[in-house]
């Protein structure tokens, strides 16, 4: 019993130029003929969110954005952290952001977190936020704004759930919108 | 304070020896370690080398979570060929197709082993239903997944923020894309290459999450490919023309992606100034011949392309337009169809970087063989959450 | 030094619950694992993979011989005998539960220069398995055979 070689030498002149592969992509139907294994994952995680972000979700309850200001560079980190990564020394202090910022960069997206399509764009981005260094903030929808309108730049404020339906989570806010509206 | 030594001044030059990748493509049929076998022998051969000659092995391979494995590295060893010998896995994200040739490097460089056999090795396909199940795990648990992302987004909010800085259209761009997938047609490794693709194919594909399109996107893939590094005089007596890894370079950005500029990657930049310094490259845009940047999106090839000092910010869109990058142009980018054009398992992505990049400067590259006669190459990849980036200058003395 | 301060409230610190979302995954027998599984299914038979040079027989067969790398083109039928090289007699099962009876688990060679091959051994009382002790598969009826490893029931002493 043999079967075809699935190597070639390259030094072979009866070869073209490398590389000189053999697999292909079977059809569906010869797909269907493999010998395989079905096994489904049962993997279940706690993640824990740490001290800083711990903080950072229970101000979110509040109806606040916390940062922690490092002395060190004078940096405001949002997200917070417990230690600055550029001075490699614990942060100092508790500082709340007035929670207002611009878009630092959106997309509109026509496709889910399982890549289903969506009928209704999800507009989505980052928010450089005031009182934090530049560039610096965290993701969230965009709400209350067309995507026509929606721009890098754009002054925006965040939009809160009733104070009674806030947990302590990101989606305590429920989408950033053009300031003023 | 103690003065720094010169650490970046290796013992013994390093010269890549032979080449070897898989079909890109969905590959059900192969098991990731005959992927990894194919790919290591075909390199082997290349080089007139057996597994005798070998030293030691590098793998390179992304997420266990893909294969559904634990310690992939382990289990992909004897198709690696690494099976009674020192090995070790390497895994940078994206970053690893380029990044294991370095660790290969100086594995070589530093006199511990002679010749080495980096293999790197991806199958995408055993994840069901679709490899985004495992992407979503890069995303922060707490702040980002109750978001409930999707992959692109990260990107489609990098391009956004790229072209609104520089001012680069979105029809410059996909071109980026044009250029690559004929470019694959050339490649018999190809899954995407396409001769008759138009720009108006690009800029009327299905929007996924704008700026982002279908056509933007590189495909995700099953493969692997292969490389044999070795010292100097091992090299000669090989080949009249090897190949030697003149400069390496590597660097990560903060993990709070949040935080970045995403306009410029400047951890590409950083690990480029660490590449071209050890080659003795001042002028990259007068030394360097032809490129091989981390191209699984259009708009990344551009943003690299500026990164490693090949153009100014914003102007390797004007350069695309202008057919500079084409194969036959004056800086050929990514003659092998990249990433875009041949496929995208991740790791393996070594093929159409470092290899295609072997290929190009011994000239063996067959119908892909640029015009110009390119001597010195730099080939990037870049990965983790858009933070990591290695950067590797090759020449042909 | 707010870092090591201790947490005031023991629910302070927050965590989320989840899944990986993968629903599933295949994995493929592969271009030697596929004909292993197509000659186990459809003729009963073993087959292995010789390397020539190293004189060496992979049981499952491999594509390469991963000694020299040299490509296996020669499959051969090992037969359903072989010995025990190793076993282990197993109480208690994954969650820890006790088994009873007990299972045993057996290293098998089928020769010389053959690597050897894990399977559950069957009418084989604990006490009476032993190193070196001969074995024969038991295979499922050719209806019922599905191209799996437990396409084999057992092994069982002769």
């Amino acid at each position: 019993m043999a079967h075809e070689p699935r190597t070639q030498t390259h030094n072979d002149e009866r070869f073209g130029p490398p590389p000189n592969p053999q697999g292909r992509r079977l059809s569906a139907q010869e797909e269907a003929q493999l010998p395989h294994i079905i096994a489904k994952p049962r993997a279940r995680y706690a993640w824990a969110a740490g001290i800083a972000i711990s903080a950072f979700l229970e101000g979110l309850k509040r109806g606040k954005i916390l940062g922690r200001k490092c002395v060190g560079c004078g940096r405001v980190l949002v997200p917070p952290r417990m230690f600055c990564e550029r001075c490699f020394r614990p942060t100092d202090e508790w500082v709340e952001l007035p929670g207002t910022g611009v878009v630092e960069t959106f997309s509109v997206s026509y496709i889910d977190t399982d890549a289903n399509r969506v009928e209704e764009p999800i507009l989505v981005g980052t928010i450089a936020l005031d009182g934090a260094p530049p560039h610096c903030g965290f993701m969230h929808y965009f709400g209350e704004v067309s995507p026509e309108e929606l721009h890098i730049g754009m002054p925006v404020e965040p939009v809160w759930k009733p104070e009674g339906e806030r947990v302590g989570s990101i989606l305590d806010i429920r989408y950033f919108r053009p300031r003023g509206r | 304070m103690i003065p720094k030594s010169d650490l970046r001044k290796p013992r013994r030059d390093v010269a890549v020896v032979g080449a070897g990748m898989t079909v890109f493509a969905r590959r059900l049929q192969e098991t990731g370690k005959e992927m990894a076998w194919e790919a290591a022998k075909q390199a082997l051969d290349q080089a007139g080398l057996t597994l005798d000659d070998v030293d030691a092995v590098i793998v390179g391979t992304a997420p266990d979570a893909f294969d559904g494995v634990h310690k992939k590295g382990e289990w992909l060893l004897d198709g690696a060929g690494g099976s009674g010998k020192p090995f070790m896995r390497v895994f940078t994200g994206g970053g690893t197709a380029v990044m294991t040739p370095i660790v290969g490097w100086w594995h070589v460089a530093s006199g511990l082993f002679d010749t080495v056999l980096v293999v790197n090795e991806e199958k995408m396909s055993s994840v069901r239903p679709h490899a985004q199940s495992a992407f979503a795990h890069i995303w922060d648990p707490i702040l980002d997944r109750p978001l409930k992302p999707n992959l692109v987004w990260i990107f489609a909010m990098e391009m956004q923020r790229y072209m609104w800085t520089y001012n680069v259209r979105y029809e410059d761009i996909a071109l980026v894309a044009v250029k690559n997938k004929r470019n694959a047609v050339g490649h018999p490794c190809a899954q995407l290459a396409d001769p008759d693709i138009t720009l108006e194919d690009v800029l009327n594909s299905e929007p996924l999450a704008l700026p982002v399109r279908r056509l933007d996107i590189s495909p995700p893939s099953d493969g692997a490919a292969a490389v044999v590094l070795t010292r100097e005089e091992i090299a000669y007596e090989l080949t009249d023309a090897p190949v030697f890894i003149e400069g390496v370079g590597w660097c990560i950005d903060t993990t709070m992606w949040t935080n970045r500029d995403l306009a410029f990657p400047k951890f590409v930049a950083r690990a480029a100034k660490m590449a071209y310094d050890m080659a003795g490259i001042k002028d990259p845009r007068k030394e360097i011949d032809i490129a091989e940047p981390y191209d699984p999106f259009d708009y990344k090839e551009l943003q690299h392309l500026e990164a490693l000092g090949l153009a100014e910010p914003g102007e390797a869109a004007i350069l695309t337009r202008e057919g500079k990058t084409q194969r036959d142009g004056e800086l050929p980018v990514c003659p092998s169809g990249g990433l875009l054009g041949v496929g995208n398992p991740i790791a393996a992505t070594l093929g159409i970087k470092i290899g295609e990049l072997y290929w190009q400067l011994s000239r063996q590259a067959g119908p892909r063989q640029v015009k110009k006669d390119a001597r010195t190459g730099v080939a990037q990849a870049w990965g983790d959450l858009m933070q990591f980036s290695s950067v590797v200058v090759m020449r042909r003395r | 030094m707010a870092f090591f301060e201790p947490m005031q409230k023991a629910t302070e610190p927050r965590h989320w619950l989840g899944d990986m979302e993968a629903d599933h995954y295949f994995y493929g027998a592969g271009v030697m694992g596929q004909r292993f599984f197509e000659a186990l299914r459809d003729e009963g038979k073993l087959l292995g993979s010789r390397c020539e040079r190293c004189d060496w027989t992979y049981v499952p067969p491999r594509l390469y011989c991963e000694r020299c790398f040299a490509e296996l083109k020669e499959l051969r039928d090992v037969g359903l005998r072989g010995r025990v090289k190793a076993f282990t007699v197993v109480y208690v099962n994954k969650q820890g539960e006790p088994l009873d009876p007990p299972e045993v688990f057996a290293l098998i060679e089928f020769g010389p220069n053959i690597t050897p091959f894990l399977h559950k051994l069957g009418d084989a009382p604990p006490e009476r398995v032993h190193v070196g002790m001969v074995v024969e598969a038991v295979l499922k009826p050719p209806a019922e055979r599905e191209g799996k490893i437990t396409d084999i029931r057992y092994f069982r002493p002769i």
